[in-house]
């Protein structure tokens, strides 16, 4: 038989390590790409004193890349502190499976924010998130390189799809260097604005393509 | 591998390639005229046969059957050809379903970027086309109407009868691509005024790359492939005088009694999911449906890791999910009967075959049966 997938993600895909639920979690967060409609929640235990991560857990509804991705993840997580989790990367977990079809890319960085929103949850709930900061193109832009360019399986900003970035008055403006009948164009959209608008001084997303 | 994707491509019969064979290695000439050599004349007389196989399967004379490479070309040419010749004397306006299969939607897609006027027709629920809707899109300038008989991904059949009579009265001309009904769901075009018919050899366990267009006599039609005179000089390019007589093979091999088991296969399959497996939606109807599909969503699950699983174990099937696809976006015809992206997602197509039996219904029940449980035990949607 022949799979576009390497061996280990097979084995992750069939045999996920750390499935299901915590109950009463110390952080949990759910993310959904509405692009593909995958979805991944992610559930964190972590040790008050020495900031490890105990336990973790995940679920998944999604596809093989994102089900192999959730559970590297959490194999990579276990027994980190929140901060090095913090810094586990996409590019990490991919490696770490052998590579993934270049297509797949965002339902596996999916796995990744599941567990970012997780630690994010995490800091909130316990006071170790510092004040809110105001949107600027730079916040702008280190959110938009959690928009994969399916094309290239690399994010729009390293691939240069993104021409500007503006925001005024919490008007987001973004500009595509893709018509607007591109195969990927709505997909491309709808992650922008699911990954923009859900900041606390954003009230407009506006996608715009090149003609 | 247990192969439940025939709607996709089906397995060629045996008995197919044994009547192909011969115009590949005995009578190989293209097809002469009746002043020709003997080589070509004999091929031309299979060409003849085959044409008649193909006109009497629907109740069409012989000269309405131009031979293709399958029906993407035959909705092309139809769609390309009757705008062409009725652009100037008509108008630019065509009418196409929303769930229509690539061939139809993208063609009408890429005349509209160079200035036709296209209308996209809504359907219900369960797939089928809003007859009130089409009555009123319909206006002078209207050239031509493309609904398809039956859909390629959940199995609605159109009531083709009632579509007929509407352009009928309104004198436009009707082409129906019927590519996934052909054989299974007979057309009489004696009965029903329909102008065009693409039908393929790749569903009825024929040869791949082989199909016919039916063209009632006298619809304008432009040619939109130049190149020769061949088939009276409505489609350029040598015959494909094997794959022809195949096709007429295959179209021979078909039986009403193979057609009632395929549609046994099809309500035991619906049967036993919906006996054993919760939650769980059919996508199209239960009445008006083509007996080799069956088409499911289970909710809470995702497509590609289904099929997955399901080829892991040796089983072939196909789903509107958009991570299975190419373009990674979902079926558009589960978006079209009112479905949202979590429809698609966890959508499974099954399409029967001739090589199908009841134990492969059952094998791939028990399977899908055990794959969608462990799945949603790790679906953060699914409530354990």
């Amino acid at each position: 038989m022949k799979f576009p997938y390497t061996e280990k993600v097979l084995e992750h895909f069939k045999n996920p390590r750390n499935v299901g639920k915590l109950e009463d979690p110390d952080g949990k967060g759910l993310e959904g790409s509405p692009a593909c409609g995958d979805m991944v929640a992610v559930y964190l235990q972590v040790d008050p004193d020495t900031q490890v991560i105990e336990d973790i857990k995940f679920e998944s509804y999604g596809c093989a890349s994102n089900i192999a991705t959730a559970s590297i993840i959490t194999e990579l997580a276990k027994g980190k502190t929140v901060e090095e989790a913090k810094k586990i990367t996409w590019q990490e977990a991919t490696e770490e499976l052998g590579g993934l079809p270049p297509v797949k890319a965002h339902c596996s960085v999916l796995a990744v924010e599941g567990l970012r929103a997780a630690i994010r949850d995490y800091e909130e709930k316990h006071g170790l998130v510092s004040e809110k900061e105001p949107t600027t193109v730079d916040v702008l832009r280190s959110r938009l390189k959690h928009v994969m360019n399916p094309m290239a399986g690399l994010d729009i900003i390293r691939t240069e799809l993104v021409t500007k970035m503006e925001i005024n008055d919490g008007v987001v403006r973004i500009l595509i260097d893709l018509p607007s009948n591109h195969q990927f164009a709505a997909n491309i959209k709808e992650e922008i604005i699911e990954k923009i608008e859900s900041l606390w001084d954003v009230k407009e997303v506006n996608v715009v393509f090149t003609e | 591998m247990t192969y439940l994707d025939n709607s996709a491509s089906t397995r060629l019969d045996e008995r197919v390639m044994d009547a192909m064979k011969p115009y590949y290695f005995d009578t190989y000439a293209v097809a002469t005229s009746e002043f020709g050599y003997s080589m070509g004349i004999d091929a031309k007389e299979a060409l003849g046969e085959a044409r008649e196989t193909i006109a009497s399967s629907i109740g069409a004379s012989t000269e309405e059957i131009v031979f293709t490479s399958g029906d993407t070309e035959s909705s092309n040419m139809a769609i390309k050809g009757v705008c062409a010749a009725l652009k100037k004397k008509k108008g630019e306006h065509i009418i196409v379903s929303k769930i229509e299969d690539f061939p139809v939607l993208n063609t009408a897609k890429n005349l509209e970027k160079k200035g036709q006027n296209v209308d996209y027709i809504s359907v219900d629920s369960e797939g089928i086309v809003d007859l009130e809707e089409l009555k009123s899109k319909i206006r002078d300038d209207t050239v031509l109407v493309s609904i398809q008989h039956a859909n390629q991904e959940i199995g609605t059949l159109q009531d083709l009868d009632a579509i007929a009579k509407i352009c009928k009265e309104k004198d436009v001309l009707l082409h129906t691509d019927a590519t996934h009904s052909y054989m299974r769901v007979p057309i009489d075009v004696s009965k029903i005024p329909v102008d065009l018919i693409t039908m393929s050899a790749h569903t009825i366990h024929g040869p791949r790359g082989v199909g016919a267009l039916y063209v009632r006599k006298n619809t304008p039609l432009e040619k939109w492939m130049d190149g020769g005179f061949q088939e009276s000089n409505r489609r350029a390019g040598l015959e494909n005088i094997p794959g022809a007589v195949g096709f007429a093979k295959a179209v021979e091999l078909v039986t009403e009694k193979e057609t009632e088991f395929l549609a046994s296969l099809r309500d035991y399959t619906v049967k036993r999911v919906f006996d054993e497996i919760p939650n769980v939606t059919l996508n199209g109807s239960k009445t008006q449906r083509i007996p080799q599909n069956a088409n499911i969503t289970f909710h809470y699950v995702e497509g590609e890791s289904m099929t997955l699983h399901l080829d892991m174990r040796g089983f072939a099937v196909s789903t509107g999910s958009a991570c299975f696809s190419r373009s990674l976006e979902a079926s558009h015809v589960i978006l079209g009967i009112g479905g949202d992206h979590e429809r698609a997602h966890g959508s499974i197509r099954f399409t029967f075959g001739r090589y199908n039996s009841m134990e492969d219904v059952d094998a791939v029940v028990d399977a899908i049966k055990e794959i969608v449980s462990n799945l949603r035990a790790i679906s953060p949607l699914y409530n354990k």
